[in-house]
This record gives C-alpha cells, sequence and structure tokens, in this order.
C-alpha cells in the first residue's frame, strides 16, 4: 500500500499533493467496506446454517431413512454421471482442442449451451425427448425401456446440465500442452492414441481432475431439470437437493444436516480444485 | 542415403527444397531466422506433410505426392532432436529414453538393458531416476540424443543442438556430439546459427534462403561466399 511519491509525474505531486492522497483514502475505504459488506453477504447464510442447528441434531438427522437414502443417491448419481462425463466429454474436448474441422464451432457451442439454459427448460426439454411420449423415448418405451421418473432419468439431467463444467476445462488443458511434445511423441514411434494416452492426458492432468470435480459439484447440486424429468421420489430419485426442498416443509433439522453435508463437499471441491490446478505441470 | 525434394506453401513464400545426404554424411543447414530450416526438419519427420515432392530414405519412400504415399511421422524411424529438446516433462530420464521402446512393445527387461546401456554411453547412468525438469542444458540435450539413438533411427535431425548448453560447455558438447554423431555412421542434418557448430560438424553445408537452397557444398566453399549478404556476416563474426 505504501506509494512511491518519486514515481509519480512531477505535475501530479506537485498541485494535488494533498487533495490525491485524501481521495485515494477515501477510495481505499470505500472498497474495504464494499469488500467487507459482500464477504459478509456471502458467508452469514452458510454460517447461520450452522447457528441454527446443535451438533447433536446434526448428527441425530444423519440417521434418518431420507437424510440417508438421499445422501447416497445423489453420491452415486453424481459419481455416475462424473464418469459418463469424462468418458464422452474427453475425445470430444481432445479433438476440439487440437483439430479444426468445419462445424467445429457449432460443436463448441452446443457443448456449452446447458450452462446457460434454465435448469427447468433442461428438464422439460429432456422429458419431451425421453418422456414415455417423447421423441425418443416413445420408441423405448416400445422395447420395454422407460427412463423419465426413474434413476436413470436423475443421471441424464446430471450429465445434461454438468457436462460443460468439464468439457470446457478438459478443453482449455489440451489447448496449454505444448504440441511440442506430442511432434517429439510421434517422431518416437507413438501413435495418436499413444500420444494422447501417455503424453497429452498425463500433461493436461490437474485440469482434468479440477473439470471433473466441477462437473461433479454441479451434478450433486442439480435440482430443477431433476425434479421435472424425474421427479422426487425418496430412494428412487430424491437426491439431497430436492430432499432439502421437501424436508424443509416438515423436519427443518433434516434440511439443515443435508444443507450442512453440501456446504462442507462444496469446500471441499473448492480447495481441491486449487490445489490440483496449482500443481500442474 | 538422404534425398529430400519438398514444396510447402507458407505464411511468406513457398519452401521449395531438394537436397541429399550420403550415409555417414552430417549436412549442416544454415540460413536467416525463418528461411524454413525448421521446417525442413519437420517436413523430413513427417511432423509437417510438403505438398508436393518425394522423400527417400535408403530404400523406403517416406513422402511421395505423385504416389499419394505418406509415412505417418511414428514409422519414419528418424531420430528428431528439437531446440529445446521437448524431452517430457512429467517423466524422469529413464522414462523419457525408455519411451519410444515401450511404444514399440519391447519387453520390459529389454527396454531396462536397452535404457540403461544408452544411459551409460551418454553419462547419464546417474540421473536415471532424475525428472527432467532439474537438469542442466548440457544434461538435458543428451537426454534428447540419448532418447533418439536408443531406437537405432536410420538418420538423425538436429534442430539448434546446442542452443539451450551452457556458453562454457558448448565447447566440450559439440566435440561430444560430433563424436556420438560419427559413431552412430547415420546421415545427419544439424540446423544452426553458430559458425562453430558448422566448421565442426558439417561435412557439407547448405545455406538456406526464403525456402530455396542457395549454396550447397564443401563447408569452405560455401563460407568463401562473401558477396552473399548471411553468409559475410555468419562467417565474418
Amino acid at each position: 500500500m505504501d506509494s512511491t511519491p518519486f514515481r509519480q509525474s512531477p505535475e501530479v505531486t506537485r498541485c494535488e499533493g494533498g487533495l490525491a492522497r485524501v481521495s485515494r483514502a477515501g477510495l481505499t475505504l470505500l472498497v474495504a467496506a464494499l469488500v467487507a459488506l459482500f464477504l459478509l453477504f456471502v458467508t452469514l447464510p452458510v454460517a447461520s446454517l450452522f447457528l441454527r442447528i446443535s451438533p447433536e441434531a446434526f448428527l441425530r438427522s444423519l440417521a434418518e431413512p431420507v437424510v440417508l437414502d438421499a445422501l447416497s443417491l445423489s453420491l452415486a448419481t453424481a459419481t455416475l454421471s462424473t464418469a459418463i462425463v469424462v468418458v464422452f466429454g474427453t475425445p470430444l474436448a481432445l479433438v476440439n482442442a487440437r483439430h479444426d474441422y468445419p462445424g467445429r464451432a457449432i460443436v463448441d457451442t452446443l457443448t456449452d449451451l446447458p450452462i446457460v439454459l434454465p435448469p427447468a427448460v433442461a428438464g422439460i426439454a429432456l422429458l419431451m425427448a425421453f418422456g414415455r411420449r417423447g421423441v425418443v423415448g416413445q420408441y423405448l418405451d416400445h422395447v420395454g425401456i422407460n427412463t423419465a421418473f426413474t434413476t436413470v432419468a436423475v443421471i441424464l439431467a446430471q450429465v445434461f446440465v454438468a457436462s460443460p463444467f468439464y468439457i470446457r476445462q478438459a478443453r482449455a488443458s489440451f489447448e496449454a500442452v505444448d504440441r511440442l511434445y506430442e511432434d517429439a511423441a510421434r517422431t518416437l514411434g507413438a501413435s495418436p492414441m499413444t500420444v494422447a494416452l501417455r503424453v497429452t492426458i498425463p500433461l493436461a492432468w490437474g485440469g482434468l481432475i479440477s473439470g471433473a470435480i466441477l462437473s461433479f459439484a454441479r451434478a450433486l447440486g442439480e435440482f430443477g431439470a431433476t425434479i421435472m424429468f424425474a421427479g422426487n421420489f425418496q430412494g428412487r430419485t430424491q437426491t439431497m437437493p430436492l430432499a432439502i426442498y421437501t424436508t424443509m416443509q416438515g423436519d427443518l433439522d433434516a434440511a439443515i444436516s443435508l444443507a450442512i453435508i453440501l456446504v462442507a463437499i462444496s469446500f471441499g471441491v473448492i480447495a481441491s480444485v486449487k490445489i490440483m490446478t496449482r500443481r500442474s505441470f | 542415403m538422404l534425398s529430400v525434394h519438398a514444396v510447402r506453401h507458407l505464411r511468406d513464400f513457398a519452401l521449395d527444397v531438394t537436397l541429399s545426404v550420403r550415409q555417414g554424411e552430417t549436412l549442416v543447414l544454415i540460413g536467416e531466422n525463418g528461411a524454413g530450416k525448421s521446417t525442413v526438419l519437420n517436413l523430413i519427420s513427417g511432423i509437417l506433410t510438403p505438398d508436393a515432392g518425394e522423400i527417400v530414405l535408403g530404400e523406403r519412400t517416406l513422402y511421395s505426392g505423385e504416389e499419394g504415399i505418406d509415412v505417418p511421422a511414428e514409422s519414419r524411424k528418424i531420430g528428431h532432436l528439437f531446440q529445446s529438446y521437448a524431452l517430457f516433462p512429467h517423466m524422469t530420464v529413464f522414462e523419457n529414453v525408455a519411451f519410444g521402446l515401450r511404444c514399440r512393445k519391447v519387453p520390459r527387461p529389454e527396454i531396462a538393458f536397452a535404457v540403461a546401456n544408452q544411459l551409460r554411453a551418454m553419462n547419464l547412468a546417474d540421473l536415471s531416476d532424475v525428472n527432467v525438469g532439474r537438469l542442466s542444458g548440457g544434461q538435458r540435450q543428451r537426454v534428447a540424443l540419448a532418447r533418439a539413438l536408443v531406437l537405432d533411427p536410420d538418420i538423425l535431425l538436429l534442430d539448434e543442438p546446442l542452443a539451450a548448453v551452457d556458453m562454457r560447455a558448448q565447447a566440450a558438447m559439440r566435440t561430444e556430439l560430433r563424436d556420438r554423431i560419427r559413431s552412430a555412421g547415420i546421415p545427419c542434418i544439424v540446423v544452426t546459427h553458430n559458425l562453430r557448430d558448422a566448421l565442426e560438424l558439417a561435412d557439407r553445408l547448405c545455406l538456406l534462403e526464403e525456402g530455396r537452397v542457395v549454396a550447397d557444398g564443401a563447408p569452405e566453399e560455401v563460407l568463401g561466399m562473401r558477396e552473399n549478404g548471411f553468409i559475410a556476416s555468419f562467417a565474418g563474426r
């Protein structure tokens, strides 16, 4: 914060020395107040969760079936949907990072679309596609496959909304890998597949993991698309956000306990992403 | 024996190069920055594809525009050293040198044996388990050379092989490099900006200007062309 007066241009120091100092102090104070107010606004609600429930009540709620069901369903579906996103998203991100082809910009835009699409729109869109009368769903229904309002629908909704978070990050990490390493690997006899598996992916590893973690976090928090496309059935489609919504009308302790678990996971996500992106090559 | 005729349109000019290197001969490529020297190496090793021409190495046609042949880089058996060496930063010295053998699915014990031998020959045995990020310029150069030579390439392409080596170590590394090229007994193309590299390494010297070979001959012959602006400044230093 200490200013170095001799670096300022002479005109400024000569005619406005005192005034400039006063207005700079005022500005510093204003910015500090804005920052403090904003931080308070963000942290106070989160802190309130912890203040509104006793540790005993929290532990008691953890044994409630509705909480346990939601927790295990959420962890299972978010893990599975993240795995699906990684399997489909990695080749897509790698191809778009390394190759130019007609329509690449369109593919990029389409993969980004779920980020800006309201979840309710995603939910009804999925229903129109895969619901029993849906564009694809009506044919699936003929062969006895019904996805809407099942656990599969939960996963589909999560994949839909969470995929851009991984794909964007993966693409950026692949672009950051110097092509020289890939060229060197090829002259040493590596096929394009080997180059990807042994050079490009390991060098982009930190970014890929943090992308997968972000995608997992988004899947875990999915609410709108899930409740519309998968419904709200305990043990089958009632993930943690849905369980919070349901239990807060009766058992507030259970809702707060679920929220606290999600807060803890969110902190874990932020911390691990920070660590992963710091120690990349 | 390598013979190259390659045409490729670059941003500022069309590269159109014809050159050949005999078995055991070292050709040194000189020329201004951006004259296309590194591009020539990339065309030979298959990282870039010519628009037309023909590249023949020994009995093998690596590229032929007319016949539609384009052997992929991974099958060309060419040792290509990049200017910055491009050692894989996520691997140890051992893993870097073993990389090409692993790609060829060589059995593990054979890889361990071949890599250990190569590292010993390059005075790198002590550094086998060191991550390449901790090496000096000279050590990196030797690892890159070991990584290429362990595969018994049919030709070596060296892009500014000594540019990242300490000034103090350069003279010794240059002599060492010359001996290693000689003992490998394969054709070699060296790109350099350094007169000493040219004098010590070259059997033949080749001057590239805007993508064309404008002089090709014995070093003293080419360096004697003082009417050429580049040669005058290159040899005059």
